[in-house]
């Protein structure tokens, strides 16, 4: 099969990430270099101003997590980037500006952890990125691309979701798909949705001062604003749950995976359908709100693939209601199954 | 049809560039294509290689395993990535710079030697590149000539006669 030849360039993941970001309205970016998402504040260090745009490097991860809070409270669409040692350092931040209700953009290309780990591929802050991971009851929404193409493309959904719901937006890579170079296909035309934002900081010139604010001093007013987070939440599962799914129909194994992880396992599976074996594979494309749906009418196994020691996997467990025999095979700080290892696996778990 | 392509050597001899020229040549071609770098926390002096995966259908890991092709253009490269080549695959050593034990298998070519009689020390990885089309076709030379040509700075015409002339020599070898 030919690619159609349509214009294309050689970009690498963490560009197409900021190229899109561009693309979908981003006025304002700050970040603080780390390996492996370097490309990403170097792209946006290079354009962001000659487009229209506010680029900062700040002094530290906290100062530009608490610098996106600022501008997007302002009503513009912001981002910042890092890798996992300084997403971690980002935690506060995010758990106010989901406190404050901002749309925010939060890119992590993910690095081997814990600690300051190894700048090498890694999923192991699946549990950070889907349950929160600063303190209080709050969700991010997740986004995982798993090639380039998707990397650029997500952005624009990613902006327009982080609107529409006044909530963070966290894109979720890893080292692979940040440094790899695939082509670029940029001829889709982006939409971006304007949404009202009366709430925005804009100046209060003949009107009402707006707040923007995660504090609630008067007993039973935190309570109540967490219940209005939890129907936000219970909206976003019940309409944005995404995924993908490749040769499931038939398939009496289906195996799981996300980002770059996928692309892996779905190798497997080709490998494994020549073989005769019926293999299919679940992409989640949005890790929360987790596809919940893709496992209504559950198979007999299951084969959960992660950069990671059993992250991904509870979710596979909590969204199925019959008790299938889930497998799992996974790697980390570094390391990843490679195709080999993981048709191993699912040859036992089929046969088995 | 997949080819995976390794080609290694010191950070400074253009590794990750001849890498990208192939990818990019590659794209041009309709081909489905990655290109993953990968170097250590050092820079000049360290190995740095990158991984280039040429297909007819959607790439899995942009991780090469066994390769088709291996460039190796130092000894340290050389001696790191011998043996990760698949059975019907081909190494192709810089000889100014590595020295091939005798019961490896190798195409052996002086590309730094080949590359400073050229006038530039630097287009040892396009003399590299070239070698490496003569023997097998994997992308379109007229490919990487055209990318030569765009990558060249304006002012600088005489890098596109130098890698030019350095990709001929490759090819002849």
């Amino acid at each position: 099969m030919r690619q159609k030849s349509i214009k294309k360039i050689l970009i690498s993941g963490n560009e197409a990430i900021a190229e899109g970001a561009i693309r979908a309205g981003c006025t304002f970016y700050a970040g603080y270099p780390i390996t492996p998402q370097n490309e990403l504040i170097g792209y946006m260090a290079e354009h962001m101003q000659d487009r229209g745009g506010v680029f900062i490097q700040a002094e530290s991860e906290v100062a530009a997590i608490n610098m996106v809070y600022g501008a997007a409270a302002t009503g513009v669409r912001a981002m910042t980037s890092s890798s996992s040692p300084g997403v971690s350092l980002k935690q506060e931040g995010i758990s106010y500006i989901a406190g404050a209700e901002l749309p925010v953009v939060i890119v992590n290309i993910m690095r081997g952890g814990p600690g300051l780990g190894n700048i090498w591929p890694g999923q192991s802050d699946y549990f950070q990125a889907t349950r929160g991971g600063g303190h209080g009851d709050y969700r991010c929404i997740v986004l995982a691309p798993a090639n380039v193409q998707e990397c650029y493309d997500m952005m624009i959904l990613a902006f327009n979701l982080a609107d529409q719901y006044r909530n963070p937006v966290l894109i979720l890579g890893d080292a692979m798909l940040g440094q790899m170079m695939e082509p670029l296909n940029t001829s889709t035309k982006f939409v971006i949705k304007n949404v009202d934002k009366s709430w925005a900081l804009t100046g209060c010139k003949d009107r009402k001062p707006n707040i923007v604010k995660s504090f609630y001093m008067v007993k039973g007013d935190l309570e109540k604003f967490n219940l209005k987070l939890q129907k936000k939440y219970e909206a976003l599962q019940a309409k944005e749950e995404r995924w993908e799914e490749f040769l499931v129909k038939d398939a009496k194994l289906v195996l799981v995976a996300y980002g770059s992880m996928a692309r892996i396992a779905k190798a497997a599976v080709k490998t494994l359908r020549l073989k005769g074996k019926k293999v299919g594979l679940i992409r989640p494309i949005t890790l929360w709100p987790f596809p919940k749906q893709a496992f209504k009418k559950p198979k007999d196994k299951y084969l959960v693939v992660e950069m990671s020691y059993g992250q991904l996997i509870e979710d596979v467990k909590l969204s199925l209601s019959v008790n299938a025999q889930v497998g799992f095979i996974g790697r980390a700080g570094g390391g990843f199954p490679s195709e080999e290892e993981i048709i191993v696996k699912a040859n036992k778990l089929y046969n088995g | 049809m997949t080819k995976s392509i390794i080609i290694a050597g010191s950070g400074g001899q253009g590794i990750m560039l001849i890498g990208k020229v192939l990818a990019q040549a590659a794209m041009d071609d309709a081909k489905f294509v990655t290109w993953l770098p990968a170097y250590g926390a050092e820079v000049r002096g360290g190995t740095a290689h990158c991984m280039v995966i040429i297909s007819d259908a959607e790439i899995g890991s942009p991780c090469v395993e066994k390769a088709d092709v291996i460039i190796a253009m130092n000894q340290l490269s050389f001696n790191k990535f011998k043996n990760q080549l698949n059975e019907k695959g081909i190494l192709i050593v810089n000889s100014s710079l590595a020295k091939v034990n005798s019961e490896t298998k190798a195409l052996k070519f002086p590309f730094t030697e080949i590359a400073i009689n050229l006038g530039n020390i630097k287009v040892a990885n396009m003399v590299a590149l070239g070698a490496l089309l003569g023997k097998k076709k994997i992308v379109p030379v007229k490919n990487i000539v055209n990318i030569i040509k765009q990558m060249a700075p304006a002012d600088r015409p005489e890098l596109i006669t130098v890698n030019q002339a350095a990709l001929n020599k490759g090819l002849e070898l």
